[in-house]
C-alpha cells in the first residue's frame, strides 16, 4: 500500500506537470493546443540531440530546448491559431495538423541524412542518479525531483498569475475577454504569451519527466491524451480543477494497477472521463456556463 | 480620369438563375447545366476502373473507403457541428464486427457487411452517446481518445486475436464486385446525405450547428437529432470498415490507426468543408497521392498534415467551393 501512495503522488504530480500547460492555454485563449504532446516530445528529442550530437552541457541543452519550445509556441499561435480565432473546427484541425507534422516529422527517415527518432535508444540522463528509501519503498531521486518541481511550478504559476501584471492580464482575458480588452489588455498579445508559456511548460514537463524512461515519438499522443483527459475531468480551463483531477486520475490509475494490472491504466483513464461527463458534464470544477458550453 | 481603385464583382450566371425553378425542365440546356456535374461524377467514378490496372484499382478501393469516412466527417462537422476526430472508431467497429462474424460464425461477406454496418453503427452511437452532450472542442477531444481506448482494451483483454489480429477471413468473390460495391456505396452515401440535409431533419441539424440553444428553445430535442446524425455517420463509416476487412481478408489493431482519422479530415478540408461532394473529390485526389508516396514511410502523414494546414490557412473554402463558384458565377473587375 505504501507503494500505491508514494507512486500515486508521483504519478499525480506527473499529470499536473503534463496538463498545466494545456490548461493554461485553453483557459486564457480558449484554444485547444493539440500540439501540446508534440512540443513535449520535441523538447525531449532536442535535448537529447544537443547533449549527444553536439556534446553540449546538459543544463545548457535543457535551457536551449526550453527556449525553442517557447518560441515554437509563439510561432504556432501567431502563424496558425491567430488566423483561425473564432472558428473552433478549424482551430482543432489546424493545431492537430501541427501536432502530426511535428510528431511524424520526428520519425521521418532518410531526408538529408536524418535518421529519424525511432527505437528505444533515446534516453536522457536523470539529473541525479540513485535511490532513496521512503517507508519500505525505493524511490529514485529523479522521481523526487518530479514531485518537488511539480509543487514549485504550481506555486510559481500561482504567484505569477496573482502578483504580476502580465499574469493578471492573462487571468483577466480568461475571465472576460471583452471587459479585459476594454481595459486595455491586448488579447492577441496575451494569447501569444499564454501559448508560449504553455509550450514552455510542456517542455519543462518533458525535461523533468522524460529521464524516467526513454523518449519515443508515440509518447506525444499519450501525453496529449493524458493532458486532455485530466483537463476534461477537472473542467476545461479551470486550473484548480486540473490539479484535483490530476490527483484523482493519478491515484485511480495506480490503484487499478495495484489491483488489476498495468494494462488497465488507460481503461481507467477513459472510464473516468465518461463517468465524469455523464455525472457532471462541465468537469469537476468547470466554471463554464452549462448552456453555452455544452447542451 | 480612371480611378486606380477597382474591385471584383461577382454575379450569378443567368443560366443558374434560370435553372433554379421548375421551368428548368422545359429546356435541354438548363437540364444539362443542372445534370452535367452530377453525371460527370457518377459516370467518371463508375467508368474509372475500366481504365486502371489491378494495382490502381486497389488504390481506388482505398480511396473509396477514405471517401466514405470523409463524407461521414463532413456531415458531422459541417452539418451537425460535431467535429469527430475519431474516424478510426467507425472503421474499427465495422471492421471488427464483420471480421468476427466471418471468423466465428463463418458467415459470407454478403451477410457480414450489412450486419456489421448496422451493429457497428449501433455500437459506435452507444459509445458516443455520453459525449453528445458536449460540443466543439470537448467532443473532438473525446472522439480522438476513443479509438486508442478501444485498442488498449483489445490488448488488455487479449481477445479478437489481440495484437496479431485475425487473418484468413473471406475476401470478395472477384475484384469487379469489390470495386463496384465501394463505388456505388460512395455514390449512394453522397447523394443520400445531400438529400438528407435538405429534408426537415437536415435543416434541424444545421440549426443545431448554428445555434443549438435556439433549436432547444423551439422545443426540439437536440440530443435525439445528434444521436440520429451520429448513427448515420456511423452507418457510413462502419460500412467502410466492414468492407475494408473483407477487402484484405484480415483484421487487426491497425484498424484503429490514426490514419483513418487524419486522411478523411485532410480530404474534407482539401475538398471543401460542408460541400459533401468535396470530401469525395478530396479523397480521390489524396489517396492516390499518398499511394504514390508509399516508399517514403512517415512522410505521407506529414504531407497530409501539411496539406491540411496550408489549405485551412490559405484556402479555407476548399476545392469544391471554388469549382462551384466558378461554375455558377462569373467575375469581372469594376472601377470604384
Amino acid at each position: 500500500m505504501d507503494t500505491v501512495i508514494i507512486y500515486g503522488v508521483i504519478n499525480s504530480v506527473t499529470f499536473v506537470l503534463i496538463a498545466i500547460g494545456f490548461s493554461l492555454v485553453y483557459g486564457v485563449s480558449r484554444v485547444p493546443n493539440f500540439a501540446h504532446g508534440a512540443t513535449y516530445v520535441l523538447v525531449g528529442f532536442l535535448t537529447w540531440s544537443l547533449v549527444n550530437d553536439l556534446k553540449l552541457n546538459y543544463g545548457l541543452a535543457v535551457l536551449i530546448s526550453l527556449g525553442v519550445s517557447l518560441i515554437l509556441g509563439m510561432i504556432i499561435y501567431r502563424v496558425v491559431l491567430l488566423r483561425l480565432k473564432g472558428m473552433p473546427t478549424s482551430e482543432i484541425i489546424a493545431s492537430f495538423a501541427v501536432s502530426l507534422i511535428i510528431l511524424e516529422g520526428l520519425r521521418l527517415q532518410g531526408i538529408g541524412g536524418f535518421k529519424g527518432f525511432i527505437g528505444p535508444g533515446y534516453v536522457l540522463k536523470p539529473f541525479i542518479s540513485g535511490k532513496i528509501q521512503l517507508f519500505s519503498v525505493f524511490v529514485s531521486y529523479q522521481r523526487l525531483i518530479v514531485v518537488v518541481a511539480g509543487i514549485t511550478l504550481v506555486v510559481a504559476l500561482w504567484l505569477f498569475t496573482h502578483h504580476t501584471k502580465m499574469g493578471l492580464s492573462l487571468r483577466a482575458i480568461a475571465q472576460d475577454e471583452q471587459a479585459a480588452m476594454m481595459l486595455g489588455v491586448n488579447a492577441d498579445r496575451t494569447g501569444t504569451i499564454a501559448m508560449a508559456l504553455g509550450s514552455a511548460l510542456a517542455g519543462l514537463a518533458a525535461v523533468i519527466i522524460l529521464p524516467l524512461g526513454n523518449i519515443t515519438a508515440e509518447a506525444g499522443y499519450k501525453v496529449l491524451i493524458q493532458a486532455l483527459a485530466v483537463c476534461i475531468i477537472g473542467g476545461l480551463g479551470s486550473w484548480a480543477g486540473t490539479i484535483v483531477a490530476a490527483f484523482l486520475v493519478g491515484f485511480a490509475m495506480k490503484l487499478s494497477t495495484y489491483f488489476f494490472g498495468a494494462m488497465w491504466e488507460s481503461v481507467v483513464l477513459v472510464g473516468t472521463i465518461i463517468l465524469i461527463l455523464l455525472v457532471k458534464p462541465s468537469g469537476l470544477m468547470g466554471k463554464q456556463k452549462e448552456l453555452e458550453e455544452r447542451v | 480620369m480612371s480611378s486606380p481603385y477597382r474591385r471584383k464583382k461577382r454575379l450569378d450566371r443567368s443560366i443558374k438563375v434560370r435553372s433554379e425553378g421548375l421551368y428548368a425542365l422545359s429546356s435541354w440546356r438548363e437540364m444539362t447545366y443542372l445534370l452535367a456535374p452530377r453525371l460527370l461524377l457518377i459516370v467518371g467514378l463508375l467508368a474509372a476502373p475500366l481504365f486502371l490496372d489491378l494495382y490502381w484499382q486497389k488504390v481506388l478501393c482505398a480511396a473509396g473507403i477514405v471517401a466514405m469516412l470523409a463524407l461521414g466527417f463532413d456531415f458531422l462537422a459541417g452539418y451537425v457541428g460535431l467535429v469527430c476526430l475519431g474516424g478510426a472508431l467507425f472503421i474499427g467497429f465495422g471492421g471488427y464486427a464483420a471480421g468476427l462474424l466471418n471468423a466465428y460464425w463463418k458467415l459470407p461477406p454478403v451477410v457480414t457487411i450489412p450486419m456489421a454496418t448496422v451493429i457497428g453503427a449501433c455500437l459506435s452511437t452507444l459509445i458516443l452517446m455520453p459525449c453528445l452532450r458536449l460540443r466543439g472542442v470537448y467532443f473532438a477531444i473525446v472522439t480522438l481518445m476513443l479509438p486508442m481506448f478501444a485498442r488498449t482494451i483489445i490488448i488488455a483483454l487479449g481477445v479478437f486475436g489481440s495484437t496479431e489480429g485475425l487473418t484468413g477471413l473471406d475476401i470478395m468473390p472477384n475484384h469487379w464486385i469489390e470495386l463496384y460495391v465501394i463505388l456505388i456505396a460512395v455514390l449512394a452515401a453522397l447523394f443520400g446525405l445531400r438529400r438528407l440535409v435538405n429534408e426537415d431533419a437536415g435543416l434541424i441539424m444545421m440549426g443545431i450547428k448554428d445555434n443549438d440553444q435556439a433549436v432547444l428553445a423551439a422545443g426540439v430535442s437536440i440530443f435525439r437529432y445528434r444521436v440520429l446524425a451520429v448513427f448515420i455517420a456511423g452507418l457510413i463509416g462502419c460500412f467502410a470498415g466492414a468492407y475494408l476487412t473483407h477487402l484484405y481478408g484480415w483484421l487487426g489493431l491497425s484498424l484503429w490507426a490514426l490514419d483513418f482519422s487524419v486522411l478523411p479530415i485532410s480530404a474534407t478540408v482539401l475538398g471543401g468543408m460542408g460541400t459533401l461532394s468535396g470530401p469525395v473529390i478530396g479523397a480521390l485526389i489524396l489517396t492516390p497521392l499518398s499511394e504514390a508516396l508509399r516508399g517514403f514511410g512517415q512522410l505521407r502523414v506529414v504531407l497530409y498534415s501539411l496539406i491540411l494546414l496550408v489549405v485551412i490557412l490559405y484556402k479555407p473554402e476548399g476545392l469544391m467551393s471554388y469549382i462551384e463558384r466558378k461554375y455558377h458565377q462569373f467575375e469581372r473587375w469594376e472601377k470604384v
